[in-house]
């Protein structure tokens, strides 16, 4: 019709002009914005939150920190206290039961292996979760660096490492604790000084491959500094790797502390780990008392298990390919 | 510090009687020998040395022991016997002997062994030269110009040792020791080959160069593996000798060479520690255990700089009785040991183990009597400590048991820290310690080897004790004639005073296989020859 | 490639250089020295004793004696415990030994390392997935102390079809076990490192690419996968390598073979100076020469990474 046309020219401007649906319409925009854009990191969370072995994982270990903050209630006796009476006898008397008291049985000095191994749960998920945290920051750091901006400076602390690697280790150790005297603190830094080594030449590996990618050489046309490449794009596509090393890295080091323990600095007496039950308990098994390496090898066993399939969910969460 | 000469004192071992008979194997009529004469051992770790001059431990010195052989070899119950020498004389005054030695003895090359031969070794053993960790025991030994030549205001060729002729070797002492021929079992007075050590130098000992007299020569040498030794043809004795070869496997974990035991690959091994209890009842004929001489105590830091509670004695006193040796001996240990409420062992010749107190009372009135003397000293809830041990699963049983003892009892709370060996060694030796483990094998048999240890002067005093009393008795000890009624006073103040806190008397121990026979279970020093070992056909 | 190589075995030289000199001072400073001893030595003995050894001259003198005698006459000194042998006798005999054993173990691990990551990877989240996962849990759980003590219970004692240690020149009967025990240990990281890479190369667009142009399975994996997967696989064998040819102390201990892994940790325990560092000096050359093998591989697996 002929008049319709500039009917609904006349009807737009009068939309415009019109100040109250103006102002309507600026808050619906307003609103609009405050509706926050959905982040990668968001993305990657319900990803991670979606994997049902991965939360089944976390729930498990979880369940075995509860474990080690409930379970010393129902302890009756301490992680030190001998038995004396069944002292001498154990592959007879030395066996779970809950008559006793001795749930887990008793160990290889005749003590409690429920409190030891409660207790030796909680020093080695610190000394492991803690030691390959450290490990990972410091090791990806370092090896992003190096590998990123290459040349002599990759060349340089490349070979750093390479005599860091081979100083003897062993003397570092009893030098600390010589100097520091033994502490749990000490500990740390015994473990930490080693572990990031090898997570470094990984990270830079990974690193020499993905910063001939397009995706850096865009970042780099966009004029953005080279750290911040490296912490906003090589890190988190290196970090599919990392997070699986880091899942391995935390039973070695769980192990590592048992031997630092022989050269003196570890954990004291009668405080223990799981390394140290675990290694006690293997040298024993002739003998008729299965238990005392079957405790502490199951709940190793469980972690491994758990950090193993959260490792996995994170891997597949971060993975930003992974659609 | 200088060690001042000793003078030791005969116990029951006689130095002038000496059979001339041949001591080898004594094989008991009617027995069987064995097809394959093969004895196979286990050792701990690798030896240091086969060196004669050289060797310092324990593994070495039974290698040495079948390879060379000295002035006189100890027979089963620990006796002199003849070896090289036939037999000796002595002035009056006891500080010149004149060996005669046989004149068959060959090295294994076919050359006699001549007194040549022990100048040669015993110049050697003193040159600073070679710099043997052994030198001291020229010292011990007192011959004449020893601690000159030491200190290289001398030299070697005027030790007091001549070769009179082939056959006859003089020995010249500084002072009188009529103990002397007891000192020539040891490996360092052995007698080494002058011409193939000329030859071959450092690499003398190898097994395609080595030459030696005793039974047997080496002919395998694989380190941290095996070492091997096999028949010597030329040694004087050789038809007296059962066993053909030895095998001595290097394995350093103790339940495996059990395992490697049970599985048939070794006739001897240490009984894994805290089974002997199971393994008397299962293996009746192969759990063998008897008196060595040894004590194992810990040390209490009585230094300037250590704990203000353990300088009082009642203190030391109180921890000594709180701890429950026949425990720890039975369920800790678990291997025959002998509960020790004093020093030196009971199966020391020649000594007998003073009666104190605390021996003859129940645990529960020692642990009466400790919480006496802790309330009296001031102490009534205990106060804290720190126990050092060297790493070792045996240290650490005993530490977590004696620790928690203490605790019940008395309230005294422990520290245990291990260190390994050497920080260990420094720690304890600076007296940077409030109580240290610590053990002793005697030198020789005879007590003083012991109760030495807590003259003032002594290097081994870890402790720091010093009593001016005991340091006399000490020394009155040397030049008495009755020295039980002097032991046993030192032994009571010991007791009394404390300065070390006795644990218990050692025990060896070993799987014996049911077909090797001739093992000298009554040798307390377990100086063992192959030579007198067979094997029994089953 | 070959400037590069040069050029890095250049560095090699100074790299050691820096590494023996620090080493050398570490070890001073530890207490008690190779003749600290139980019962302590009297002062003249002990004079005598480190005259002889060239002990009592001062550091500096000491370590430049050291440095001359191994560049002219590649003599690494005498060993302060093993009193018959010097350093070049026990690396001459434990060396041997323990490249035999940790070269086998590494060849087991790897190939079956890989395989299991693989295999896991291209079936992910099937049963054969769970199955190698679970395999290198086993491995895992088992550290190899407690895996050594059970390999020789079982094939020792109960089933007497094995040696329960030793050498005996490399026979194969006393190479089984260490090797098993030894791969074990490494197999699972190799495993889990593979598949993780491999499940990331797998989603990536090139691969993507490959299968819409319809290659089969296969091909994609061998052609275009196994490479870049092979990335963080390739950094992780390097060390590993070194590692277990250098030094498996506990399969040393356990199995009495008589390797160099055992010597390390003994010449630190006993502070046998020229030993430590004699295996140091090993240790780190085998370092840096396959770091350097490491990073030629790396510019042969990614055809964009330039030195």
């Amino acid at each position: 019709m002929h008049g319709s046309t500039r009917k609904s020219g006349i009807d737009r401007m009068a939309l415009v002009s019109n100040t109250e649906q103006v102002d309507r319409i600026a808050e619906k925009l307003v609103e609009a914005e405050k509706i926050k854009g959905r982040s990668l990191w968001r993305d990657s969370m319900d990803r991670f939150l979606r994997n049902k072995a991965a939360v089944g994982a976390m729930i498990v270990l979880f369940l075995v920190v509860l474990f080690t903050i409930i379970g010393p209630y129902f302890a009756q006796w301490s992680n030190e206290e001998i038995d004396w009476d069944r002292m001498g006898n154990l592959a007879k008397v030395g066996a779970p039961s809950i008559e006793n008291g001795h749930y887990f049985g008793l160990d290889t000095n005749s003590r409690d292996l429920y409190a030891r191994t409660i207790q030796g749960i909680r020093t080695s998920l610190l000394v492991g979760v803690i030691g390959a945290v450290v490990a990972v920051v410091i090791g990806t750091l370092y090896g992003a660096v190096s590998g990123f901006v290459g040349g002599r400076i990759d060349n340089l602390m490349m070979r750093a490492v390479d005599i860091l690697i081979a100083i003897p280790y062993m003397f570092v150790i009893i030098l600390l604790m010589v100097i520091f005297e033994r502490s749990f603190f000490m500990l740390f830094v015994g473990i930490g000084i080693v572990g990031w080594l090898d997570m470094s030449r990984i990270v830079r590996g990974q690193t020499l491959s993905l910063k001939n990618r397009e995706f850096v050489e865009a970042a780099h046309a966009g004029g953005v500094g080279w750290f911040t490449i490296i912490t906003r794009h090589i890190v988190p596509n290196l970090l599919g790797v990392v997070v699986v090393y880091a899942t391995l890295l935390v039973p070695a080091m769980i192990l590592t502390e048992s031997f630092i323990s022989f050269l003196g600095l570890g954990v004291q007496e009668p405080n223990t780990s799981l390394g140290a039950l675990i290694s006690e308990g293997a040298g024993t098994i002739l003998y008729g008392t299965m238990w005392q390496l079957g405790f502490p090898l199951f709940f190793f066993l469980v972690i491994i298990i758990s950090l193993f399939f959260i490792g996995d969910g994170l891997r597949d969460a971060l993975d930003p390919k992974d659609r | 510090m200088t060690k001042m000469p000793r003078i030791l004192f005969a116990g029951l071992l006689s130095t002038t009687m000496l059979t001339t008979a041949a001591f080898a194997a004594v094989v008991p009529a009617g027995t069987q020998l064995a097809e394959d004469q093969t004895f196979t051992y286990r050792v701990l770790d690798e030896h240091s040395s086969v060196d004669p001059q050289v060797v310092e431990d324990v593994s070495g010195s039974e290698i040495v022991r079948d390879l060379f052989e000295g002035l006189y070899n100890q027979d089963a119950d620990g006796n002199l016997v003849p070896g090289v020498a036939l037999s000796h004389t002595s002035n009056d005054d006891k500080t010149v002997f004149t060996f005669k030695l046989r004149p068959d003895a060959k090295w294994s090359n076919g050359d006699p062994v001549t007194a040549g031969d022990f100048v040669y070794a015993w110049q050697r053993l003193v040159d600073p030269e070679l710099a043997s960790p052994y030198q001291w025991f020229g010292e011990i030994m007192s011959i004449e110009n020893v601690a000159e030549i030491i200190a290289g205001e001398k030299p070697i060729t005027d030790l007091g040792v001549t070769a009179v002729d082939d056959t006859t070797l003089e020995v010249r002492l500084t002072s009188s020791l009529p103990h002397f021929p007891l000192m020539t079992t040891h490996a360092s007075t052995f007698p080494s080959p002058e011409a193939v050590i000329a030859e071959f130098g450092a690499d003398w000992t190898k097994p395609e160069n080595i030459v030696s007299n005793g039974a047997y020569v080496l002919t395998e040498h694989k380190p941290n593996e095996r070492s091997v030794r096999e028949r010597n043809p030329m040694y004087w004795d050789n038809a007296n000798t059962v066993i053909d070869k030895v095998v001595a496997l290097v394995i350093n974990d103790e339940n495996v060479a059990f395992q490697r035991y049970e599985a048939g690959e070794l006739d001897r091994t240490e009984i894994p520690s805290g089974q002997y209890p199971e393994l008397k009842v299962s293996h009746p004929d192969e759990a063998t255990v008897f008196p060595r001489l040894c004590s194992y105590y810990y040390n209490v830091n009585l230094r300037e700089n250590g704990p203000e509670e353990l300088k009082d004695a009642r203190v030391r006193q109180a921890l000594s009785l709180a701890i429950d040796r026949d425990i720890i001996v039975e369920k800790v240990t678990a291997g025959g040991q002998f509960p020790a409420y004093t020093f030196t062992p009971e199966a020391t010749a020649g000594f007998s183990v003073p009666d104190v107190e605390a021996a003859n009372m129940t645990q529960a009135e020692r642990d009466a009597a400790a919480k006496a003397l802790m309330a009296e000293a001031g102490y009534p809830d205990g106060f804290d400590a720190q126990l050092i041990y060297n790493t070792s699963e045996g240290h650490k049983k005993i530490a977590i048991a004696v620790s928690q003892m203490w605790k019940q009892k008395l309230g005294v709370n422990v520290e245990l820290a291990n260190q390994e060996w050497k920080t260990f060694l420094e720690t304890r030796g600076n007296g940077d310690f409030d109580i240290a483990r610590a053990g002793w094998c005697g030198d020789y048999n005879e007590a003083s080897t012991f109760l030495d240890l807590v003259d003032s002067g002594s290097g081994y005093n870890d402790s720091a004790y010093n009593n001016p009393m005991v340091d006399d008795l000490l020394m009155q000890a040397k030049s008495a004639d009755d020295r039980g009624p002097i032991y046993t006073k030192i032994e009571q103040i010991i007791a009394d005073e404390v300065p070390i806190i006795p644990i218990y008397h050692y025990a060896g121990n070993y799987m014996l296989d049911t077909d090797l026979g001739g093992w000298p279970v009554n040798n307390v020093e377990q100086n063992w020859y192959s030579k007198d070992l067979y094997k029994i056909a089953e | 490639m070959l400037r590069y190589i040069a050029r890095r075995l250049l560095v090699a030289v100074p790299t050691l250089l820096v590494l023996i000199i620090i080493a050398f001072f570490l070890m001073q400073t530890a207490p008690g020295g190779p003749f600290t001893s139980e019962r302590p030595l009297p002062p003249q003995v002990l004079a005598n004793i480190e005259a002889r050894y060239g002990l009592d001259q001062p550091l500096l003198k000491q370590l430049w004696t050291y440095l001359v005698n191994i560049v002219t006459q590649l003599d690494f000194g005498p060993s302060y415990q093993y009193k018959d042998r010097s350093v070049n006798d026990i690396i001459a005999a434990g060396f041997p030994v323990t490249l035999t054993y940790g070269s086998i173990s590494f060849l087991v691990a790897s190939l079956v390392g890989i395989g299991l990551g693989v295999l896991a990877a291209i079936r992910h989240n099937t049963l054969l997935d769970y199955i190698a996962v679970g395999a290198t849990f086993s491995a895992q759980a088992l550290p190899n102390f407690v895996m050594a003590p059970i390999l020789i219970f079982v094939f020792t004692l109960q089933l007497g079809w094995l040696p329960g240690g030793g050498w005996n020149d490399g026979q194969w009967q006393y190479l089984v076990m260490p090797v098993i025990a030894l791969s074990t240990s490494y197999m699972a990281s190799i495993a889990r490192i593979t598949r993780a890479s491999m499940l990331e190369v797998m989603n990536s667009n090139f691969i993507r690419t490959a299968r819409a142009k319809g290659l089969p399975d296969s091909a994609i994996i061998w052609r275009h996968a196994l490479k870049p997967t092979l990335m963080p696989v390739v950094s992780y064998l390097g060390p590993a390598f070194v590692g277990m040819i250098t030094g498996s102390v506990i399969i040393d201990i356990y199995f009495s073979t008589g390797g160099i892994g055992r010597g390390y940790v003994n010449s630190a325990l006993n502070r046998d100076y020229s030993v430590m560092l004699g295996l140091t000096i090993l240790y780190g050359a085998l370092t840096i020469l396959f770091n350097l093998v490491v990073d030629v591989i790396y510019a042969w697996l990614d055809p964009k990474i330039r030195y």
